[in-house]
């Protein structure tokens, strides 16, 4: 642990040169054409809207947009919470689950499990683990932390209870909880922000799961304590080689940790490639507003931010064509407010949907 | 824990002390006092009235002291275990008190477990299938049951018993064990009796604490730790049971201290159409006969029955929510 907290994205908005993630082999999650929509009464609300990525075992696998682009319901989808009035419509999310120990392979098609059924909720928590958004709030404050973490590990593991209870234990020391016995006796609501948040990471990790999904696990913290969650996490990574997807909307966050980022914006795939390929050669207009409005200690002092100009559409007023278009500094008329640019990679390349870099439309299909 | 017990009983004394004034000056409120419609029955029967005879029979009963003083004799009184004559009956208060407060708990306490057993498990179940047809089809019978006033219920299910099922469904007792000593067949006749009363006192409340649970339960589902323990895996129903319905029933606790003075006087009108012998309808004939010592002792006896209520919701929260109990720490 640092003992200097430093920002997350204090003149961190590059990644650092050293790391590179080889892909190789099969993805452990490949999600494919994924739409997750909400039906209401008003209209049809295309939250996720055909999202592609894959996910390699060891990898972190940054998503990044603006708050409501669906980077959320992307990864709620994957876990099958995605409450009414949301459905997945259609895609695929194949979780490929290496065999290890007691646990043969397995790959299946999550998109098509049945939502509250056996299957989908020995993965959930067991294989794939969620560290939330809010850290104030997902722990029940009627129950210690203790007593959730235990049965978690209960849920997934033939242990007895006291076993549970020493991992439990070890898994809070893990993460850096100070005296762990005695807090796991605590409720929530006695514990600050950074520690509640290093309870829920211990939490997730007590089954040693295969991914971590970790939902802006730092956005309601401070920045102080946002610096050591992230610096655990890293150090986790490290130690354990987990494969997490990480959602944030903040650029400093994934340059730290991110091996392969997509960019996404309004339910789609804007862009995607390895973090350093995002940082230094973005192609999608999108994502270089984005990356101009990262606030950099190398830029002059008290020049205007810029920010990407415009704001989210109304989610029932999609834009035609590309849904970035009305606030693309490069958009074509006739050409990006017509037709919505497929996701595709030219040889040698990442992926991108955008006309500036390739001619492939996507199949309209409603 | 025992900190917030023993903080909570101390204030008991207090409160009682605070309701025994109220109850007092209310029971003094209406004009006049018994033996002023003591005299207009008499005047009315035509018996003349003699001074004298009033004067001494207020003096006797001490009508003719001031207010504190009387207060404070009264009281005296009740602290002493005396809980005084009453001047209509020419009893003891206890005496008339006496079976009639028992059966009234004995009956309240059924129609509370019967809404609760009923209402808990029709709010969680609408819930959870918010919208569907279930859900409808409760929050239809539950406005049906806000709306139909007890005493109609009390006579179209006696009606249905009756004729039926040729029940006998009057009082809590068959004629053979009303007035017969405590006994297992009296017991038993009393359980085949109090099932109705039961569900006619229940049924309103039932209808209102399913909407609460209802109502709460759907902010909880919402909350993050309800995902959070979905995202761990837990079977939905073990879910919702154990973490969101804890806090949803937390309101429900929290107005049992009111809800047995409610169903106490609540069930008046539906105690005389059934003819129970429980305390309402004697509050009732108290009142009108400004039987002023027996109304008083009935009105205590009530704001000792919210105080212990309230005492009770009070641990029980406690028990549910740990936030509570370790803020009186």
């Amino acid at each position: 642990m640092q003992q200097t907290p430093t920002a997350p994205d204090a003149g961190a908005t590059a990644p650092d040169p050293a790391r590179r993630f080889e892909r190789v082999g099969e993805p452990i999650l490949s999600i494919r054409g994924l739409k997750t929509h909400f039906t209401m009464d008003e209209g049809v609300v295309r939250a996720v809207d055909g999202v592609s990525f894959d996910l390699h075992a060891g990898e972190v696998v940054g998503v990044v947009g603006e708050s409501g682009c669906g980077k959320s319901i992307t990864m709620k989808s994957v876990l099958r919470l995605v409450q009414k009035p949301g459905r997945i419509v259609a895609g695929e999310i194949i979780y490929r689950r290496p065999a290890s120990g007691k646990h043969k392979a397995l790959e299946v098609d999550l998109a098509k499990l049945p939502e509250a059924g056996r299957r989908i909720r020995q993965i959930r928590g067991g294989d794939i683990a969620l560290i939330p958004q809010e850290p104030m709030a997902s722990f029940s404050p009627l129950h210690s932390i203790g007593s959730q973490i235990v049965e978690a590990i209960l849920l997934h593991q033939d242990v007895s209870k006291r076993e549970a209870k020493e991992i439990a234990i070890e898994k809070l020391r893990e993460v850096g909880m100070p005296s762990p016995e005695q807090r796991f006796d605590a409720y929530s609501w006695q514990l600050s922000g950074g520690l509640r948040q290093r309870a829920i990471i211990a939490m997730a990790l007590s089954c040693n799961p295969a991914i971590l999904v970790a939902d802006e696990p730092t956005t309601a913290i401070d920045v102080t304590t946002q610096a050591q969650v992230l610096e655990l996490l890293k150090q986790l990574q490290r130690e354990h080689g987990s494969s997490i997807v990480f959602i944030t909307h903040d650029l400093g966050v994934i340059a730290q940790l991110a091996d392969h980022v997509v960019v996404m914006y309004l339910g789609r795939v804007m862009e995607q490639g390895p973090v350093h390929d995002i940082f230094h050669r973005p192609r999608h207009p999108y994502t270089r507003a984005l990356l101009q409005s990262v606030p950099s200690l190398h830029a002059e002092p008290r020049i205007q931010l810029p920010t990407v100009a415009g704001s989210i559409p109304h989610p029932l007023q999609r834009p035609t064509g590309c849904p970035f278009h009305p606030r693309c500094p490069d958009a074509m008329p006739g050409r990006c407010d017509v037709a919505m640019p497929a996701l595709y990679a030219a040889p040698g390349g990442s992926p991108v949907a955008c006309f500036l870099h390739h001619d492939h439309e996507e199949a309209d299909d409603g | 824990m025992h900190w917030f017990i023993l903080k909570r009983l101390l204030v008991v004394p207090f409160m009682l002390f605070i309701f025994s004034i109220i109850s007092f000056v209310l029971i003094q409120a209406p004009p006049g006092d018994f033996l002023t419609s003591y005299i207009a029955e008499l005047t009315q029967g035509g018996s003349s009235v003699d001074q004298a005879q009033i004067d001494a029979l207020r003096q006797t009963y001490g009508l003719d002291r001031p207010m504190v003083e009387q207060y404070f004799t009264w009281i005296g009184r009740m602290l002493q275990g005396d809980l005084g004559v009453s001047l209509e009956w020419n009893r003891a208060n206890s005496e008339l008190i006496g079976e009639r407060l028992l059966l009234t708990l004995l009956l309240t306490t059924f129609s509370l477990l019967f809404t609760w057993a009923v209402a808990i498990p029709i709010g969680i179940i609408s819930a959870t299938r918010k919208y569907s047809l279930v859900d409808y089809v409760f929050t239809v019978l539950n406005y049906i049951g806000l709306a139909t006033p007890n005493f109609l219920l009390a006579l179209v299910l006696m009606w249905i018993a009756f004729d039926r099922f040729g029940l006998s469904v009057t009082g809590l007792f068959s004629p053979e064990f009303a007035q017969a000593p405590w006994s297992w067949a009296r017991v038993a006749d009393l359980m085949s009796h109090i099932w109705l009363p039961m569900i006619v006192l229940g049924v309103a409340g039932t209808a209102q604490i399913a909407r609460v649970v209802r109502a709460n339960l759907l902010d909880e589902l919402g909350k993050p730790y309800s995902e959070m323990a979905r995202a761990k895996g837990l079977p939905e129903w073990k879910l919702v049971l154990k973490y969101p319905t804890r806090v949803a029933i937390a309101p429900v606790v929290s107005t049992l201290g009111w809800y047995f003075p409610q169903l106490l006087s609540g069930g008046v009108v539906v105690s005389v159409v059934m003819s129970l012998p429980t305390i309402g309808p004697l509050l009732l004939r108290a009142l009108v006969g400004q039987d002023m010592y027996l109304a008083g002792v009935i009105i205590l006896l009530f704001s000792v029955l919210t105080v212990i209520g309230t005492l009770v919701s009070d641990i029980l929260l406690a028990v549910l929510d740990p936030r509570i109990r370790m803020d009186g720490a």
